[in-house]
């Protein structure tokens, strides 16, 4: 588990529209990297191509590679399904299964990986649900609807799900902000554990948060409408945030954190 | 986008999805500031527009609403004396006769068996078909072919139901002749499969009958099927594809459980509507005097199919009366049937969160 991503020469295209060029960018293991930039620029639709989640867009299309601890996730004769089974995703908008019950939410992924003994899937579900900092709040409605819990609770649900299959890589879009202040922070602190066991890619239009929990982080910018998004620069985060190299990075960053 | 729709969703008031026509629309928030209210009590400002729309609305829903309790009313008034003359059980005779007012003897349960029989077999085999190709047309097929495949189905429910009854009569019956046989012969010791009232080789039967019932009830369960299956969330889609699902498990994880009960709904509109055919059940099904053996190879009369052959009869109020207090139990068992369709779907609309 926890591998790096070495992401080399990626373009993507939405049919005709090339959304995003010529990205290359490397993640570092067990640390956290931050996407941020405008809205439209192009983060979430990078993220999605790291565990081929761009492709389900009919008419979406991949140029370049992605390369998990060395094997390239695009190339020809790799499933796209065992790849997002070992790249997990926590999407912006919490979407646990609503008629499932809280247990089987977290066991999904387990159960669709073929896991059937129900020791194993006992001691996963809480041992997920404690990773994500849930298990004190939900340890006695494990067999309630998931549908049935907070917002914040949702997306901790959402991200237990995601560990419990014990990914290479966790994704995170925007996982907070459809969120409280609290929630938030409840979200923060996780991310600051699981980074000891996983490598984590975080895209958040909040620049405070990116500052507080990445190690690393990649700017992204639209250089004019129309055209396609771009990596302006990636740097240590302190870098980034205090001293950029790029002159379009410190006018993002001042017009919003300074 | 998916945020809005999610939180529209949530927002609505859980039960009251069926009031939505008569309530007063919202005022439109203007653009220009509105003063604050200075007299307490003063009347809400409603604009004309929605006033009228108002009123359209809850008057179509009153037209609607009367014209059906009319029909109701109308069936309840020509019924009663003809069953006060009946000398039979009405619900469990199988006998009819009607013909001399003087002696009137009629039931409905012939009637009932082969109305619900045929629309039983028809459900049976139009359920599974129709799931799969409303599955097939919103998850698997791409664009360009689920469109026209979507239409030609839609197209069955254009042809005439006296041609769906030529069709089974003319061709499918002696298709489906030496099948029936073969049926009866192997599965005759299960009580719904032994001989019927006529022989299982003669074709028109309950047996024909439902399957042209399914086909005639395929666009419907389809469509609203499709309609419903369409309408899982894509967030779910991608939580579950996300998580490494197979096409086939985003069907099974998010697909289904929310789209079942709208499925089941649609199922439920459909046997509706097979309860009510008439034309396509009374040329197909072949006349006997014979009481039902209780088998798919059964043939006799439908409720409906009862009533059109009956016309000639209608020479006298109490004979009509009794075709009519036939026709009573056949509306109000579609009614509750589409009630219930109703029910089931709108609590597929409003039960998930
Ligand atoms: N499913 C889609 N189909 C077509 N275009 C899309 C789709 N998703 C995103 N885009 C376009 O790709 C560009 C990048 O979008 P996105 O990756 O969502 O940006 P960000 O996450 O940085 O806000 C935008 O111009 C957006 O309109
Ligand atoms: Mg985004």
């Amino acid at each position: 588990m926890a591998k790096r991503l070495d992401i080399k020469d990626l373009n993507l295209y939405y049919n005709k529209f090339h959304a995003v060029r010529d990205v290359t960018l490397q993640v570092h293991a067990r640390s956290v990297t931050a996407f941020i930039g405008p809205s439209g620029c192009g983060k979430s639709t990078v993220l999605r191509a790291l565990n081929r989640m761009h492709e389900v867009v009919p008419g979406s299309r991949v140029e370049g590679s992605v390369l998990l601890d060395g094997e390239n996730v695009y190339a020809p004769g790799v499933d796209p399904v065992q790849v997002r089974r070992t790249i997990g995703m926590v999407f912006q908008r919490a979407n646990p299964f609503p008629t499932m019950s809280i247990r089987d939410n977290v066991v999904a992924g387990l159960k669709l990986a073929g896991v059937k003994d129900k020791k194993r899937l006992e001691e996963v579900t809480e041992r997920s649900l404690r990773g994500a900092n849930l298990w004190e709040e939900v340890k006695d409605r494990l067999n309630k609807p998931g549908g049935g819990l907070s917002g914040g609770q949702q997306q901790r649900l959402c991200i237990a799900r995601a560990i419990a299959v014990q990914p290479d890589v966790l994704l995170m879009d925007e996982p907070c902000s459809a969120l409280d202040p609290i929630s938030t922070l409840a979200i923060e602190d996780l991310i600051a554990e699981l980074k000891k066991d996983y490598t984590i890619v975080i895209v958040t239009h909040n620049m405070q948060q990116a500052a507080r929990v990445s190690d690393q982080t990649a700017f992204f910018n639209l250089p004019a409408v129309g055209e396609p998004g771009q990596l302006v620069e990636i740097g240590e985060t302190g870098k980034i945030f205090s001293n950029p190299s790029q002159k379009a990075t410190e006018d993002y960053i001042s017009g919003r954190f300074g | 986008m998916t945020e809005s729709t999610n939180s529209e969703r949530r927002s609505a008031p859980p039960g009251e999805t069926g009031n939505t026509l008569v309530e007063p629309p919202e005022t439109p928030v203007p653009e220009e500031p509105v003063t604050p209210p200075s007299e307490p009590g003063e009347k809400k400002v409603v604009r004309l527009g929605d006033r009228v729309f108002q009123s359209v609305a809850t008057g179509s829903g009153i037209f609607v609403v009367a014209i059906i309790a009319a029909i109701g009313l109308f069936l309840l008034v020509r019924a009663i004396p003809a069953l006060h003359a009946n000398e039979a059980n009405f619900l469990l005779s199988g006998q009819w006769r009607t013909g001399d007012p003087e002696n009137m003897a009629f039931g409905i349960i012939d009637l009932a068996w082969i109305t619900v029989a045929s629309s039983l077999v028809a459900l049976i085999l139009a359920m599974p078909v129709a799931g799969g190709i409303a599955l097939f047309l919103t998850q698997y097929a791409p664009k360009v072919l689920a469109r026209p495949f979507a239409y030609v189905v839609d197209l069955l429910a254009a042809v005439p139901s006296v041609i769906y009854g030529l069709w089974g009569a003319l061709v499918l019956a002696p298709v489906l002749k030496p099948v029936a046989v073969r049926l009866n012969e192997t599965l005759g010791w299960i009580p719904i499969f032994a001989d019927g009232n006529v022989p299982a080789g003669s074709g028109s039967n309950v047996f024909t009958a439902g399957i042209v019932l399914a086909v005639m009830i395929l666009p419907i369960i389809t469509g609203v099927a499709r309609e419903v299956f369409a309408r899982t969330p894509a967030v779910q889609i991608e939580g579950a594809l996300a998580l490494g699902a197979t096409k086939w498990e985003v069907v099974r994880t998010t697909v289904w459980p929310f789209g079942r009960s709208g499925f089941v709904g649609g199922a439920m509109l459909g046997l509706g509507r097979a309860l009510g055919e008439t034309v396509a059940l009374t040329v197909i099904l072949s006349y006997t005097f014979e009481g039902p053996h209780y088998s798919i190879f059964d043939a006799g009369a439908t409720f409906a199919s009862r009533i059109a052959l009956g016309s000639a009869e209608f020479n006298n109020n109490l004979t009509v009366g009794a075709y009519i207090a036939a026709g009573l139990v056949l509306f109000i068992s579609t009614f509750a049937v589409n009630a219930i369709a109703r029910w089931i779907e709108s609590g597929s609309a409003r039960g998930k969160e």
